[in-house]
Order: structure tokens, then sequence, then C-alpha cells
């Protein structure tokens, strides 16, 4: 059999067992593969695949893109000044093992139901990780590269555009796709709670409204999809030739 | 008469490095230890200088001092006549090769110090030493598509293309296989011969010291003292199995208190 062909054989095997559970318990509420499968033509139909795609991507975009751009800075500070690491991170540490589920409520305290609450749930969600890493890949850069930057005359500015950016990048792009991941499983979460739209609403209300577990199982699907692409995408960055060497070949 | 001579080199020559009185003392978990002691040392303009002692007596601490990277506890150390205060262009530290930058080329790492020129004198440069150090063909490569050996040529490359007048080797070949540690030993002199930098050599290697230096400096283990200073009177190309090399191979052999028979 072809190497390539490999992966999608636990696939078939999963659709298999699925479909004889299936047969054999014809009185499950759980629906077949074929079902599912028509659940996601039912709504690519109503329009409403592509809406709660959106929407979900588009909250999980805006959380992601905005914790990104504060972390990463504020992560690259504290690595690089170690009195900001040793002042900052007792917070981090207590804040970190806190679910971003947990803070639910007081999102919808704050911003009330609605996108703002989503978002700022993803954005709680993403931020720790990422400053974490940040602040791990600065202080995983290797003394010796540091050194021969101030050897060759760098300032402190040119030591960090210079050497400290390329040397945590891989590092970072790692952090960054983990981070997208949390993301995404926060997304969904927060639609069952704080909002009327996305793939995470998508399954509460198909439950809801009637039991058409066909679509809460389309939902998932569709979940789980999604996720794999945002995942290769990122993983594409880490072939690029000046990270490879980061991750160890 | 050994010592006759040696003083009407350094007459005739300028110094360019000066170690006077130099102690280094690291605290560690409320113990201080005490790495160098009482180190004097000069080095002309040009000349070649390995400092040979066994491994972790002290005696990289001390490149460290002389590169700007640490701190004396006491002592002065200057080059040109100024003290040293920190690292500078003028003066280039090559580790081992672990000091290229994975993720920039051959080309790039070459560039890294050249940053002040322009493109055109840069390239020129780059071209240069690519060539100097037998790289062409890899001008684009990465480090990690590079072997070991490669890697050490490319750092000492991107040393020499910013034209430093001094150069500090921390046990550059230390990692290299036997074959490729003489080749290396080989080009760095024929460099040194064609640049004529004054040249810092650390190393644990009584071999490589007598066969590379004009001047070895014998340390003692820690807290390192300098126990001896050979002069290396042989010129190159220096043959390895005359009977002065030997002779001064056994010298340091003797002072380091080891027999040598295996």
């Amino acid at each position: 059999m072809k190497a390539r062909l490999l992966p999608f054989t636990s696939i078939a095997l999963l659709i298999t067992i699925w479909q004889i559970a299936v047969t054999v318990n014809s009185d499950s509420l759980i629906p077949g593969p074929w079902a599912v499968v028509m659940g996601i033509v039912e709504l690519a139909q109503k329009g409403l695949l592509l809406k709660y795609v959106v929407a979900s991507l588009f909250r999980v975009t805006w959380g992601y893109v905005s914790a990104a751009l504060l972390a990463i800075p504020f992560g690259l500070l504290l690595g690089w000044y170690q009195r900001g690491e040793k002042s900052f991170n007792p917070l981090i540490q207590i804040f970190r093992p806190i679910s971003p589920l947990a803070w639910i409520p007081i999102s919808i305290l704050w911003f009330g139901v609605g996108d703002m609450a989503a978002v700022y749930l993803i954005f709680l969600a993403s931020f720790l990780p990422m400053t974490v890493t940040s602040m791990n890949a600065v202080r995983n850069i290797a003394p010796i590269h540091l050194n021969a930057g101030r050897n060759f005359g760098l300032s402190e500015l040119q030591v960090i555009r210079r050497v400290l950016y390329p040397a945590v990048m891989p590092q970072l792009i790692v952090g960054l796709r983990i981070t997208l991941g949390i993301a995404w499983l926060v997304v969904v979460a927060a639609e069952m709670i704080a909002v009327n739209s996305g793939l995470g609403f998508l399954i509460v209300d198909a439950r809801n409204a009637g039991n058409r577990y066909d679509l809460v199982i389309a939902g998932m699907v569709m979940i789980g999809v999604i996720g794999l692409m945002l995942d290769t995408a990122m993983r594409k960055l880490e072939t690029l030739k000046s990270l490879r060497w980061g991750y160890g070949g | 008469m050994q010592q006759a001579a040696s003083t009407a080199v350094e007459k005739s020559t300028k110094t360019k490095l000066s170690i006077n009185d130099v102690n280094m003392t690291f605290k560690r978990d409320g113990n201080s230890v005490n790495v160098l002691e009482n180190i004097d040392l000069e080095a002309h303009e040009g000349e070649f200088v390995c400092i040979l002692g066994p491994s972790g007596c002290g005696k990289s601490t001390l490149l460290n001092i002389v590169g700007g990277f640490l701190k004396q506890t006491s002592g002065a150390v200057k080059i040109d006549g100024e003290p040293v205060t920190g690292p500078d262009p003028r003066r280039i530290f090559v580790f081992q090769e672990r000091g290229v930058f994975p993720w920039l080329t051959v080309e790039g790492n070459i560039g890294f110090g050249l940053f002040k020129l322009s493109n055109e004198e840069k390239a020129r440069r780059i071209a240069h030493y690519v060539k100097l150090v037998g790289l062409a063909g890899f001008e684009h490569a990465y480090p990690q598509e590079l072997s070991g050996g490669m890697k050490q040529r490319l750092e000492v490359a991107r040393a020499l293309a910013v034209n430093p007048d001094m150069l500090f080797l921390d046990e550059p070949f230390g990692a290299l296989d036997s074959i490729t540690r003489l080749i290396m030993r080989g080009e760095l002199l024929r460099i040194w011969e064609a640049e004529r930098k004054t040249i810092l050599f650390v190393t644990h290697d009584i071999e490589e010291s007598v066969q590379l230096a004009d001047r070895v400096i014998v340390m003692s283990a820690r807290p390192a003292k300098i126990r001896r200073i050979v002069n290396i009177d042989i010129p190159h190309p220096r043959d390895i199995s005359s009977r002065r090399y030997l002779e001064l191979r056994d010298g340091i052999f003797e002072e380091i208190g080891l027999a040598h028979k295996v």
C-alpha cells in the first residue's frame, strides 16, 4: 500500500466501526456516518455552514491575533530583562492553571452576551501560553550567539533585531501553533454559552432544538477538520529553511 | 640565549596586548573560587600565542576577560595601551563551530559583521573570504548542511571578514576529528601568514600548541598560574618529527608532569 494512503486507513476503519455499531444498536440516538454527511450538506444548503465557520474563525482571529501582538513583545521583554521575569513570573504561574473557561461568567459580566465575550476568552486562553513561550525562547538563546552579536559591535537594539529575533523564531512558531490549537478549543466552548452563532453554538443548538444529533456530530467533524487545517498551515512555517535549524534536523 | 632572542623580538615590534597581574574569583553558592592568579603576559603585534593548560583550568576565562566578555576581579588588561572595557569588533572571538548563526546562510554569516559597509564592498569581502576558507559553492547553504570542519572555517571567515587586528580562538578545533583538525591547523597558519593578525589560541592539546604558536604559555591547574613560557623557535612549515620539535614538545610534557608513554 502506498504510504500516503496510510493516514486514510485509520479514518476508514473508524467510519466502518461506527457504521457497524449504529447498525447493531438501531434504536440509538447516535446517527450513522451517512446521516452526518447529509447533515453537513443540509447545513451547507441552508447557508449556515459557511456562516458558522466564518463566525468561529472571526472570533479566533481577533482573540488570537490581539493576544499575539501583546503577548510576544511582553514575553520577549520578560525573557530579555531578568528582573521583569522575576517580578511577573509568580503572577503568570498563578493565572496559568485557571482554565480560560473559568472566565466565562466574568467575561459575560464585562462584555455581555456577544462576540466580545468570546473574543476576550480566546484572548485570555492565548495570552499566557504565548507569553511563557516567548519568555522561554529568549532564555534558550545560546549565550554564544549573543556574545558573537555583541563582539561584532552591534548595539542593544541591533542585537535584539539581528540575534534575538531570528534565534527565538523557531520556538515562537511552535508556541504559536500550539496556542492556535488552544484558541480553537476555547472558541467552541465560548460559543456554547456566550453567543448565537458559530460551530459551538451549532452543537448546543442542534441538541436543544429537537435532538438533531446528526447536526451535533456534523459540527464536531467541522471543528476537527478546520483544526487540522489550521495546524497544517502553521506547520508549513516550520519547514522554512531559515527556521529548520531549530527543530533538530 | 633563548631569553635574549625573545626580548630582541619584542623590542623590535609593538606590544599589542598586556595583561598585568590579573586575578579572577568566581562566587558560587556563597563560596568563592579562585580561577586565575597573578597572570602577567604580553603579546606583540602579529604574534601567535597559545595558552595551554588542562581542561577547566581557567584558560577560557582568561580569554573571555581579554575578549571583554568577563570583567577580571583585579589587575589590568590593555590592548594597544587602552584598557579593555567590553567586546570590540577590532578583536573577534572565535568559538567552537557552535558560534555560527544557524539561521543565516554561509554568505549571511560571513557578512554579519559588515553592516557598516556598502553593498558592493560587502559582497566583495564575502566573496573573498568564502574563497579563502574554501567554501566556494556553499554560499547559500545553511550551517546545518555543513560538516563540522566547514562550520569552523565559516566561523573563522566571519571573524576575518571584519578585518580585526586580533583573533581569540577558544579550543576552536576541539570538536573536530583528528584529520580535519590537522587540516584546519594548516589552514589557520596559512591565513595567519597571509593576514598577520595577533592570535590568542586556547588549547589543551600540547602537540597543537607546539605546531602553531610562536610562544606557548603553559598554565597550571586551577587556580591557573603561568608555569612557564616556551618560545617555539622553529620556522613554519614545521617538521613535527624534527629533533627541536620533539625536544620542545617533551619539555612541555615534562613541565605538565606527564610521562610521554602510553
